[in-house]
């Protein structure tokens, strides 16, 4: 399958751009743009060129080292690696239902991790974009260009991430990579000091959230003609929803059932345990990226590719069960007008509610004796195949096992959240490229167009450019030879 | 590397480490009375419940200026041993570096880690890297026992598992198979299998491993971090209160 402007007729023709590296997916990727002589572009794509392998090498190791294994797949969510790996794990147990305390230590780190990580990518590594525009001074459009200007935005932004990786610190062990969940729960609750030091914080979080949320939204309805319509790419949604035991479609990042609508709004699938998620989905393959694309089965890959995240979590559920969250939500619903969202910039948005929403959750768990507790773990009749689903800051994330009668895992099977909107980062990627470089000369500040777009997916990327105040970008004119005739290079 | 306060005992013999005098009984090793007398030396193989093996080297000392292992000398009065020098110290380090290197030692997903001797010997050796290119060798696991999973990629050839096993279990489960840098662990079974063994989780060599390779199955990560043996206080400090 290959859709508009993703193979050229005569790229042999053409020049090359490469934008390498855009900066890091989980470790590497860029977009090659083909242009010809009037610098009209006839192809773009989003290449994820690094092999990872974990798939293959978790093979033949024990199951319950996997957790904290899989988690190093990334420096940023890792939660959700351990927690996904952890809930598949669970069933491999026979750990049909955590004890209250385990269920909840877990959401809390869960919750913190989903706080860090969408106070990470507003502040640290997309106001900059936001606040000086996609093409102003390169050398100010970073963190500390934020901080220079707009210091108390900054800070909150800082202090934000920092409770949240708080949380994590005293539900995991560690602020990063740490071991709290295991098959079957966790290993740890909170002290009562460690849960005092928290309620201590939180509601100044909360009040810092509801003014991202803001921020968020004054940005968008500031400009809608830029952000309705920036790198748009109309698509399915797909995300958990919380079952009856949660809130039947309630937004609930921790666990649920999937459902999936269509680009209208419409459900596609609803209340499907994700167990049987490869009934639903199927991934392609396509030679230049290591990265698949999924795609709901029924509708085959031309017409059943979607998008996952903030922007389809927000607009997929009925409910937020927070109240601030929930007036947010409906503040946004009503903006969209009916029918969803899709522009790429409304991710934002978006993720600033959720981010409200784990707080309020946050609170909510730290007034909840059961997270003091000590039933930790339980266990029940082994079985030999699990799989666990959990929405990770950036979408839908799958982790799919099987353990042989030894305890060694046979079978390893990830969709990363990453790898749900390859098609929709594409297309973004396209709509961009065709808008602002078709037929002009390529420019620093337009390439960092493309990079926006991409960045609203918040797929990992460009965690040490916005963040370091560097941007390791380049982007080269290479001529039908290989000779580079053109090169522009910023930061890094 | 030093620490504690030595009392060398009325009337009894002593000898000087790094400079400071300790006492020691008739039969002690060099290691039994630093240890005894509040002084670390950096060890891998020695036990204080087996004999002396001699293998790892870590814990090799100079006495009157000749190199010699602290765990199989036997203390004399009035030696002169040196042992915390920047001299010994690195090349203690690289030993501990070639040890990781030459095995699969990845703690970041491994369940030992925080409660791991040679892990812990690494930090308070100040080791920041491997140093030498990895062999990466090919060690598969043996899952097959129901209670304990053995994972070879982890072995340093202390022996004590073989010592433990011979010495205290009666069993002979474990021995070291070929020479040099071919030997490795092996199962005493027909099949090379732990299964096929008449191993046991009670058995000593069940608990006495100082690295991940012979691990109960299913704990796993059970003892949070911060809770872990080497958390609290380093090896140098942990050893010399009796706990090794």
């Amino acid at each position: 399958m290959s859709y508009h402007l993703e193979t050229a007729e005569h790229p042999e023709t053409l020049r090359r751009v490469a934008i390498d590296p855009v900066s890091r997916v989980e470790g590497h990727g860029k977009v090659t743009i083909l242009l010809d002589e009037q610098n009209r572009v006839h192809q773009v794509r989003l290449h994820i060129v690094e092999f990872r392998g974990f798939e293959r090498f978790i093979r033949g190791r024990p199951y319950w080292e996997v957790p904290v294994m899989v988690q190093r797949l990334c420096g940023i969510c890792p939660v959700s690696h351990h927690l996904a790996a952890s809930k598949a794990l669970d069933l491999i147990v026979g750990a049909r239902r955590l004890t209250p305390t385990a269920e909840k230590i877990r959401r809390l780190m869960h919750y913190g991790q989903m706080l860090q990580s969408h106070a990470l990518h507003f502040f640290h590594l997309c106001s900059p974009d936001l606040l000086f525009g996609f093409d102003s001074e390169v050398g100010r459009r970073n963190i500390v260009g934020v901080a220079g200007k707009y210091p108390e935005t900054a800070r909150k932004g800082v202090l934000l991430r920092k409770f949240g990786q708080e949380v994590i610190r005293v539900t995991a062990g560690k602020r990063v990579h740490g071991t709290g969940s295991v098959p079957g729960g966790v290993n740890k609750s909170l002290s009562i000091g460690e849960r005092d030091a928290l309620l201590a914080e939180i509601y100044h979080v909360i009040a810092w959230s509801r003014e991202a949320v803001r921020m968020a939204r004054e940005l968008h309805e500031a400009d809608p003609a830029l952000y309705n319509s920036f790198g748009i790419c109309r698509s399915h949604f797909m995300s958990l929803i919380g079952t009856d035991e949660q809130g039947h479609g309630a937004l609930d990042f921790y666990h649920g059932s999937l459902r999936a609508r269509d680009d209208a709004g419409g459900l596609l699938f609803d209340q499907v345990d994700y167990a049987g998620y490869d009934r639903y989905i199927e991934e392609e393959v396509k030679p230049w990226s290591y990265m698949k694309f999924p795609y709901f089965r029924s509708l085959g890959p031309a017409n059943g590719w979607y998008k996952v995240g903030p922007l389809a979590r927000v607009q997929n559920c009925d409910r937020i069960p927070t109240p601030f969250a929930e007036a947010e939500r409906r503040e946004f619903i009503d903006y969209a007008g009916g029918t969803p969202l899709h522009a790429p910039l409304a991710y934002h948005w978006a993720r600033m509610i959720e981010m409200l929403h784990a707080a309020e959750t946050i609170k909510d768990l730290l007034h909840d004796p059961d997270i003091l507790g000590d039933a930790l773990t339980t266990q029940g009749a082994r079985q030999s195949e699990g799989v666990g689903v959990i929405e990770a800051p950036r979408g839908t994330l799958f982790h799919h096992y099987r353990v042989d009668d030894d305890d060694l895992v046979t079978l390893c099977n990830l969709i990363v959240s990453t790898t749900n909107n390859n098609q929709a980062m594409n297309e973004a990627v396209r709509h961009v490229a065709r808008r602002y470089l078709h037929g002009r000369e390529i420019t620093e500040g337009l390439l960092n167009h493309i990079e926006v777009a991409i960045r609203a997916f918040d797929p990992c990327l460009s965690c040490a450019t916005h963040a370091l105040g560097r941007m390791p970008l380049s982007a080269e004119l290479v001529d039908a030879d290989g000779q580079v005739i053109h090169r522009l290079s910023s930061g890094g | 590397m030093t620490t504690g306060t030595f009392q060398p005992a009325e009337g009894g013999q002593a000898f000087t480490l790094d400079g400071r005098a300790v006492p020691f009984a008739a039969g002690q090793t060099i290691i039994q009375a630093a240890l005894a007398a509040g002084a670390y030396i950096p060890h891998l193989c020695h036990h204080p419940e087996f004999k002396p093996h001699g293998s790892c080297k870590l814990c090799t000392v100079k006495v009157n200026g000749r190199q010699t292992a602290a765990c199989t000398m036997q203390a004399q009065a009035g030696m002169d041993v040196e042992s915390d020098t920047p001299e010994l110290n690195d090349e203690r380090r690289a030993l501990v570096q070639m040890l990781f290197v030459e095995g699969n030692h990845f703690c970041p997903s491994c369940e030992k880690s925080g409660d791991c001797r040679l892990q812990a010997t690494a930090y308070d050796l100040g080791m920041m890297s491997p140093h030498y290119d990895h062999f990466y060798p090919s060690r598969p696991l043996d899952a097959s026992h129901p209670d304990v999973l053995l994972d070879f990629n982890r072995c340093i050839l202390c022996s004590l598992c073989v010592r433990a096993s011979r010495e205290v279990d009666g069993k002979s489960v474990f021995g070291l198979s070929g020479r040099g840098i071919g030997a490795h662990l092996i199962v005493n079974s027909r099949s090379g299998r732990l299964a096929d063994s008449d191993f046991s989780a009670a058995d000593k060599a069940a608990s006495v491993c100082p690295v991940g390779v012979i691990l109960p199955k299913r704990r796993g990560f059970a003892v949070p971090i911060g809770e872990r043996t080497y958390d609290a206080a380093p090896i140098s400090e942990r050893d010399v209160r009796g706990v090794s």
